[in-house]
């Protein structure tokens, strides 16, 4: 019995890991496809529209502004309670100024923001290809000949690419905002000093480390949502439950990823 | 009503050295490990309706996809235009989607674009013409299906039968030499369904196209078909003209005909395996 238990285990995680494996080529082919179709595209008389990737562009960034400053400002509240409170036990609270800068700009502030875009519309890429894929839409586009990747995948990809990394500056803005904020009113520090040191304490690698992780992220979240989008099968339950996975995925990816880049990036 | 035009020449036979639209050889399909088309050979000649009929799950669809280059086959050939389109670069397959049309069961129009816009949208990807031309083509296209003054429209504001139209409208805004058409049909009330009958009778008339229409209805199949091919659990049972099938003695062409339940030849002993397994 427990023979049998363990060999349907072993079998289990064979098939779960071929599956893995699998998938991963598939994103991996997925993204050089779109890398082809964006510089290729042209010549192949496909190019990728510039108004389609403004389209999603609208939806990835501009539309997320209101919501991505108001976490981000209140990340960086927390992070000055936080920061007054532990620093206080070494009477060293009005340091907490880098503290605010540098964990907004290198961490949370990508951190959150591509959180919330994976939520937002990540998810969203999903269920629109996933739709798409089970009304024949998908296959409507091939047979007049347009290739799905290039016309949903690549705008998709590319506007992610630009506009996760210009929210993530936005988010550094309110971030440090918002700590500053409650700074001045817990310290009296007025917020044109709290700017000057945070400045001060901030280097340019600072902003790149958050700015190359930014762009990781996003391509996760672009690439697992299409990916899961086109594999989309059974009807209106298998839209949802690719969303779901979409969301998950790339959520888990974005800080697993985040972990690994840290570590390097600071070493 | 109008009677259903007939056409000026009758296509050519498929053995009179005309060179055939679609030629398909000894196609076998998978899905998985079932195998879900059995050595199906399939001819279809210029200008003619032919009529892709079985009941759901026979492999019709499957034997669509294949047609329109979908899906790759296990084996077997499948020549549409004289390509060999699992053989030809991808740059010729793009060519060759231009003379093709696909109205899709459900009609598959974008839901994001107006119906307008649904039919330019070929013409937006394969052509350099101008908006205004464009849209006075697809209002041409339009009209022609009966729905003048509608592309303004979101798709979700159609009915069933005007969804049929609209994609019929986009499937043939190249002005293509051949258009599949889904199971035109299917999920419409019976007057619709004629309509459309006639409107496809009608655009073979005017336009000259060959036509494939994929279908379980078995009164439209035999008021639109010149040929009739009937496909069972896979297999090509018979292709023949509508008097042929009618007299077919076939008995899971007359079983499809007369809507009679497959035979279930139940062996107790098998039953019994089956459930115990």
């Amino acid at each position: 019995m427990t023979v049998r238990a363990l060999r349907r285990f072993v079998e289990g995680l064979g098939r779960r890991t071929l599956r893995g494996v699998e998938e991963f080529g598939y994103v991996a082919a997925l993204f050089a496809e779109t890398l082809y179709w964006l510089v290729l595209g042209r010549r192949r008389l496909q190019p990728v529209r510039p108004a389609a990737v403004l389209r999603e562009a609208m939806h990835i960034g501009i539309q997320a502004i209101p919501i991505v400053s108001v976490l981000c400002l209140a990340v960086g509240v927390m992070l000055a309670i936080q920061g007054i409170e532990t620093l206080k036990t070494f009477g060293a609270q009005s340091k907490v100024v880098i503290g605010i800068a540098l964990s907004v700009t290198r961490e949370f502030s990508p951190l959150i923001v591509s959180i919330l875009v994976a939520g937002r519309s990540g998810s969203a890429i999903t269920a629109r290809i996933g739709t798409m894929q089970e009304s024949q839409e998908i296959d409507a586009l091939r047979v007049i000949g347009i290739n799905p990747v290039r016309y949903l995948g690549a705008p998709m990809l590319l506007a992610m690419l630009a506009m996760v990394p210009a929210l993530t500056v936005l988010g550094d803005v309110m971030g440090i905002l918002g700590g500053g904020l409650y700074t001045g009113l817990e310290l009296h520090v007025p917020l044109a000093v709290y700017a000057e040191r945070a400045l001060a304490a901030l280097h340019v690698d600072d902003i790149r480390q958050g700015l190359i992780k930014s762009v990781v992220f996003a391509a996760i979240i672009a690439l697992v949502g299409v990916s899961n989008g086109f594999q989309v099968r059974g009807g209106a339950e298998g839209v949802g439950r690719a969303t779901t996975r979409s969301v998950v995925l790339s959520i888990s990816f974005i800080v697993l990823a985040d972990m690994i880049f840290t570590y390097f990036l600071n070493r | 009503m109008a009677e259903p035009p007939t056409p000026s020449a009758p296509p050519p036979a498929p053995d009179s050295g005309v060179e055939p639209v679609i030629e398909v050889r000894d196609l076998v399909a998978h899905y998985g490990a079932r195998r879900i088309l059995n050595e199906v050979n399939l001819t279809v000649m210029p200008g003619e309706i032919m009529v892709i009929m079985g009941a759901s799950g026979s492999g019709k669809s499957t034997l669509l996809r294949h047609l329109l280059g979908l899906r790759r086959p296990t084996s077997g050939t499948v020549r549409v235009l004289g390509k060999d389109i699992n053989r030809i670069p991808a740059r010729q397959m793009h060519a060759l989607r231009r003379s093709m049309g696909v109205a899709f069961q459900g009609g598959a129009l974008f839901g994001s674009m107006t119906v307008g816009e649904n039919v330019c949208l070929p013409l937006r990807e394969h052509t350099k013409l101008d908006e205004n031309t464009m849209r006075i083509m697809s209002r041409m296209k339009l009209e022609v299906v009966n729905l003048g003054g509608f592309e303004d429209l979101m798709p979700s504001e159609l009915s069933g039968g005007m969804t049929k139209r609209a994609a019929l409208a986009r499937a043939i805004i190249m002005d293509p030499r051949l258009l599949f058409f889904d199971e035109p049909s299917a999920g419409l009330d019976p007057i619709a369904a004629a309509e459309l009958d006639d409107l496809i009778l009608r655009l073979r008339q005017a336009m000259n196209m060959t036509i494939v229409v994929v279908t379980h209805e078995l009164v439209s199949a035999f008021k639109i078909a010149d040929r009739i091919t009937v496909i069972d659990e896979g297999e090509i049972l018979m292709t023949g003209t509508v008097e042929e099938v009618r007299a077919s003695d076939n008995e899971r062409v007359q079983n499809l005909l007369h809507r009679r339940p497959r035979d279930e030849l139940v062996d107790a002993d098998d039953y019994l395996r089956r459930l115990t397994r």
